[in-house]
């Protein structure tokens, strides 16, 4: 998993614009860097679609179980198994693409003849609130080990800055695949099956511990370079507290690289939560994801490539929309990113 | 220039060496037993004892990773399973090979996988953004920008097999993805490894074609470049000479980071199209609770990505003489 640092140089002159530039004495009313920016995004037609369908996709996560109940579906009945006439001899589906029915929207997983629609709905689910999850668990933890070591300097410094080298020179999947058995085996005795809600916990735990270091490195870099400009001196001059250094002079100037940090790796745990579920080491039946239909797809798109389609294309327009609400909310924070 | 190297590279050891620590200690010192791998379902506990004792688990933690450590440099002779010779990093039982032998055995196929789809990358990525930055605001650069939007945003698991699907079974225009030796079939080792590349560069490719357009769009605005134009250079060169040059130091980072990634087993790759490489074997070790050969692919994984990250910091000497190495 490589991090796109892009960040960096857009936060540099964000931060420091917002910091340097006194108000113009012209100015007849006073607009926070807030509002700016609010100003500056809801101007960005393509930030403001790419919002509303990233909301979408949060709302449709939210009310799975309403939307589970009108469409009249769960996504753990074995339709396909219990009704005689939608599975043929070999597992797969009869009515052709998939199965795609007034019935069943998108049609019937192949072998068990589960509802994919209501799979998908559920799946973003466990999708949405893995990635999260993680994208505050990092975030948070690199925002309090990158501001330290970037405040702290010396041995501190020196000591965080070694652990985040180990952890970025780890393979990064193999990390996630290696590490998540070595979790679970340290939480459950080895002889009873590891309950779901555990191999949750663990793919969260992983993913947040790959992921600190590169929001920790970057806030360090920023720290050093805010750390001596006046405001920062003057503060400890009268007599600060390191507490309030950091909370009241420091964060708010990094809050724009750490959001926009955190947009960019959304969608990157999003992917990476898939894809260990592709592996066959992400979350376990019966919890519908994502990873699990494209781990299946993967394996009949011979005879029923439908199945795979859905997921495939519903996860595309998630990860593009986020992707570029990201780039639409850096625009917003650094007008000078501007193209 | 050499003492920045064996600076560079005594550090590159120790953090493989610290991570060797970690992973060891992670592995052996979590509750499930290794040894219990080995042992057949109905495990008698004088066996369990006997391989525990075979494989040297029955002494502390520390005196098991020096001979762990010590059977790289002189090789391992373990009692009832086999020998391993020198830069043995570990026997894998449930394989029953030694795991150095297994990952060379694998590496060709990973080897390829990964020239191919750097060479694709990098080739395309670079070029599509040179393209954009040359025609910034312009519709070829609209649409290269919202092409790499779109291919930054896929995952293999699902272009993989999609292509596979109408490449390989719809119409037949390639041969289902499989690896042919380059020694024995080269025309072969070609058309069989391209889908894998393909979609490794179309994951990959984006990446690379923003990170050039805006390193290209920043640098063309650069001073030494006005000074270029000023001096009645031809745009030409300019471009290709001067703010070229400037722009690749972020692209040879990343470039270097994906490779060594690549290097280290493209895991879902090799899994969506079935190739025996690194990756694979590293899946299957999971499958199969294979601690010594998990430990073995994670160290090279992570050798990769150390000595690649050597490699480009040289490179970025090379690259742009302002660079000291010191």
């Amino acid at each position: 998993m490589t991090f796109p640092s892009p960040a960096t140089t857009g936060a540099r002159t964000g931060a420091g614009g917002d910091a340097g530039h006194p108000e113009p004495a012209v100015a007849v009313t006073g607009r926070s860097p807030g509002r700016l920016m609010w100003r500056r995004f809801r101007r960005d037609r393509t930030g403001v679609a790419s919002a509303v369908v990233v909301l979408a996709f949060f709302l449709i996560a939210l009310f799975a179980p309403v939307i589970s109940l009108l469409y009249g579906k769960d996504p753990y009945t074995t339709y396909g198994l219990d009704q005689p006439g939608l599975l043929n001899a070999y597992g797969y589906p009869i009515a052709p693409n998939g199965g795609m029915s007034s019935e069943f929207w998108f049609g019937l997983e192949p072998g068990l003849g589960r509802d994919v629609f209501t799979q998908l709905v559920y799946g973003i689910r466990t999708s949405l609130s893995i990635a999260l999850i993680v994208t505050v668990l990092a975030t948070a933890t690199g925002i309090a080990l990158g501001i330290t070591a970037g405040y702290a300097g010396g041995r501190t410094d020196y000591v965080i800055g070694r652990v985040a080298d180990t952890l970025l020179a780890f393979p990064a999947q193999l990390f996630l695949i290696v590490f998540l058995p070595v979790v679970e085996a340290a939480l459950v005795p080895p002889d009873a099956e590891p309950p779901v809600w555990l191999r949750f916990v663990s793919i969260c735990l992983v993913l947040s511990v790959l992921g600190w270091a590169t929001v920790a490195r970057l806030l360090r870099a920023q720290v050093l370079s805010l750390r001596n400009r006046e405001f920062v001196e003057a503060a400890r001059v009268t007599g600060a507290s390191p507490a309030r250094i950091v909370l009241r002079e420091l964060l708010p100037n990094l809050w724009t690289p750490i959001v926009i940090q955190a947009t960019l790796a959304l969608p990157l745990y999003v992917g990476a939560e898939a894809g260990l579920g592709f592996l066959g080491v992400g979350m376990t039946e019966p919890t519908p994801d994502w990873g699990r239909m494209f781990q299946v797809g993967a394996q009949v798109y011979h005879s029923d490539v439908t199945y795979l389609v859905f997921p495939g294309v519903a996860m595309l327009i998630f990860v593009v929309a986020f992707n570029l609400l990201g780039d639409a909310i850096r625009d917003a924070f650094d007008p000078k990113t501007r193209r | 220039m050499i003492g920045f190297l064996a600076r560079r590279l005594a550090g590159a050891l120790v953090i493989l060496a610290v991570i060797s620590v970690v992973t060891f200690c992670l592995f052996y010192a979590a509750p499930r037993d290794p040894a219990r791998a080995f042992c057949s379902k109905v495990c008698q506990p004088e066996t369990l004892e006997l391989i525990r004792r075979n494989l040297g688990m029955d002494e502390p933690l520390a005196v098991q990773y020096w001979h762990w450590l010590a059977g790289i440099v002189a090789g391992r002779d373990l009692p009832g399973f086999g020998g391993c010779p020198a830069p043995c990093l570990g026997y894998s039982f449930a394989t029953q090979e030694p795991v150095f032998g297994a990952i060379v055995d694998r590496f060709p196929v990973t080897l390829s996988l990964t020239v191919g789809a750097a060479a694709a990358t990098l080739g395309f990525g670079v070029l599509l953004g040179m393209v954009a930055a040359w025609q910034a605001g312009r519709p070829l650069d609209r649409i290269a920008s919202a092409s790499s939007v779109v291919g930054a945003s896929l995952q293999i698991y699902f272009v993989g097999p999609l292509l596979a699907f109408a490449l390989v079974d719809t119409f037949g225009v390639l041969p289902r993805p499989a690896y042919v030796p380059f020694t024995g079939d080269p025309v072969g080792w070609f058309t069989h490894l391209l889908l894998p590349w393909a979609v490794l560069s179309i994951v990959f490719t984006a990446n690379y074609t923003r990170m050039t357009r805006a390193q290209m769009v920043e640098q063309l605005a650069e001073d030494y470049v006005r000074t270029a134009r000023a001096k009645g250079m031809p745009e030409r060169v300019v471009f290709f000479r001067f703010a070229w040059r400037g722009a690749m130091i972020p692209i040879v980072t990343i470039f270097g980071v994906d490779l060594a990634t690549l290097l280290g087993g493209a895991i879902i790759t090799e899994q969506t199209f079935a190739l025996h490489g690194v990756g694979e074997l590293a899946i299957r070790a999971v499958q199969n609770s294979d601690l010594p050969m998990l430990l073995g692919v994670t160290l090279v994984g992570a050798g990769a990505i150390v000595a690649l990250s050597v490699v480009v910091d040289v490179l970025y000497a090379v690259i742009d003489p302002r660079v000291r190495l010191g």
